[in-house]
């Protein structure tokens, strides 16, 4: 438990020194640009991927499991369509990317640390951790609403693909239901929602990379650590994010 | 000139540096020499602010660092270069972004100025051709001929450089060496190297500091480390049979 809260105290003095004015504004841009390629651009790919067949089998599953006779035929789009947009577009893809980003962002800098590239940086007289992180935290922020988005969209794709060529349901039944009563908050709540798990998934992965002590072993932990501890606070953030945006 | 006074630095208890006293000039290459394991690269550390020692005083020219408000420390970071062990490039960039990263960072003229400073840099560590590689694919001493390239970007009045040819071949490892003392002699800088290299100490030890165990055991130049009485420091430097006979030989020339 001391443990803990001293590895939280460890993560807010790294905030701290984290958030500043960068020194050089043109370097901040640099790197801003080239985190937003790396951690975003470079993470669509999966998000479509991931969010097509999830949004596919969400649809075969609800119509072959759940739908009956007695039930309306807005159903399955209906319950498709609240599972993407409530659960899977935001938490579910958000975990997702704490595998790949987290360990991405958590080996760099950890590499970077035993290589003792971060205290080349230090040396100079440069804030390495307002050089390294920020970037990355504000890519991370900048990026997710439109993989957010991305995700949705796919999804829905993914749905309709199963009428259109798995011939599951009538493609007019799912269009209606997906509109059925559409609500455009459960859009926003969760893009606010992916606000914070790219907080956590970028601060956290770098906290753990930054700080790793000793050769390329610890450096494989700190990566495992950074996902394993990002997936724990997305879900718990996830928890007390639902209740209050619902 | 750099001084360090009653350095001392404890790990978890164990002391790793005690009582350290030395002075280190300008214009001049400064050896720091001792096992591995005896304390060098956490007395470079202390020294360059990487590590904050537990007592003594270090003085930049008579600026003391240990005593320093953030801003200062800056300022003389900014004067400092320093080669790593593993030469620690940055190895996202190439080799002429880490030539000028140090220039894009804090200096304020134009890119077009910048590309110049940094392709001089290259040239005086020859490397003239291999601007656009990335750092894996050149060899270990093109890496650490580079990492002098960015130390001295900046023109830095004191250099640092920890073991710049460990894990060189002799041949190399004489260029590094007469790279570092060259630049050391044509800027009139403070440069401090730790190694355990006798081809150095022999080439460029200027002055020498024997550490052992974390205790300063003796400090001379290249030339007073053959008649040197001190019992730990001959173990040290002749351990190997080759160098015992040069040391008779010497010694035989210097009756002579
Ligand atoms: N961060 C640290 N925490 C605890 N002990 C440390 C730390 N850094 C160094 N030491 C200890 O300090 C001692 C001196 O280490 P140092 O790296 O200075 O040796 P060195 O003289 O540079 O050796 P080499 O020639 O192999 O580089 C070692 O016993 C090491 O275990
Ligand atoms: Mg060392």
């Amino acid at each position: 438990m001391i443990k803990a809260i001293k590895t939280f105290g460890k993560y807010l003095m790294l905030m701290g020194k984290t958030f500043t004015i960068p020194e050089r504004m043109r370097m901040f841009f640099k790197q801003y640009l080239k985190e937003m390629e790396q951690l975003g651009v470079n993470s669509i790919g999966i998000v479509l991927l991931i969010s097509f067949f999830i949004g596919a089998v969400i649809t075969i599953q609800i119509k072959t499991n759940i739908e009956s006779a007695w039930m309306p035929r807005w159903t399955v789009g209906y319950v498709t369509r609240e599972i993407m947009l409530l659960e899977f577009s935001s938490s579910i893809m958000c975990l997702i990317l704490a595998g790949k980003v987290g360990s991405n962002i958590a080996s760099e800098l950890g590499t970077m640390r035993v290589t003792q590239q971060i205290d080349a940086l230090e040396i100079m007289g440069v804030n390495s951790a307002n050089y390294l992180i920020l970037p990355k935290i504000m890519a991370m922020l900048t990026m997710i609403p439109i993989l957010v988005i991305f995700s949705i969209f796919s999804g829905i794709i993914g749905a309709f693909c199963t009428c259109w060529f798995g011939g599951i349901l009538n493609a007019v039944d799912l269009e209606y239901g997906i509109q059925y009563e559409f609500k455009e908050w459960f859009v926003w709540s969760g893009i606010i929602k992916s606000f914070f798990f790219a907080f956590i998934i970028s601060s956290v992965s770098s906290f753990f990379g930054y700080t790793v002590e000793g050769g390329s072993i610890e450096v494989g932990k700190a990566s495992t650590d950074a996902v394993v501890c990002c997936s724990v606070l997305i879900l718990f953030s996830d928890l007390i994010l639902s209740k209050i945006l619902a | 000139m750099i001084e360090i006074r009653n350095i001392e630095k404890q790990f978890e208890g164990k002391t790793i540096l005690s009582n350290i006293n030395a002075t280190f000039a300008n214009g001049m290459t400064n050896l720091i020499i001792g096992q591995s394991g005896s304390g060098k690269t956490v007395l470079m550390k202390c020294i360059v602010g990487l590590l904050v020692p537990d007592h003594g005083e270090i003085l930049y020219d008579g600026r003391n660092f240990v005593h320093m408000g953030k801003k200062e420390k800056k300022q003389i970071q900014k004067e400092v270069g320093m080669i790593f062990q593993s030469a620690a490039l940055f190895d996202s960039m190439s080799v002429l972004e880490n030539v000028m990263f140090p220039l894009d960072m804090f200096s304020n003229d134009t890119q077009h100025k910048r590309i110049d400073r940094a392709m001089f840099c290259l040239d005086r560590v020859n490397l003239k051709g291999a601007e656009n590689k990335f750092p894996g694919e050149i060899s270990g001493g093109m890496q650490k001929r580079v990492a002098i390239a960015r130390a001295i970007a900046l023109n830095p009045r004191y250099l640092f450089c920890d073991e710049p040819n460990s894990g060189l071949d002799p041949k190399t490892s004489l260029v590094i060496d007469n790279l570092i003392h060259g630049i050391t002699k044509e800027y009139s800088m403070t440069t401090i190297i730790n190694t355990h290299d006798m081809n150095s100490v022999m080439g460029i030890g200027e002055k020498v500091i024997f550490i052992q165990e974390g205790k300063k055991e003796w400090e001379g130049t290249k030339d007073c480390i053959f008649t040197s009485q001190n019992k730990k420091l001959s173990d040290f430097i002749f351990a190997s049979d080759l160098l015992q006979k040069v040391k008779k030989m010497e010694i035989n020339n210097m009756k002579d």
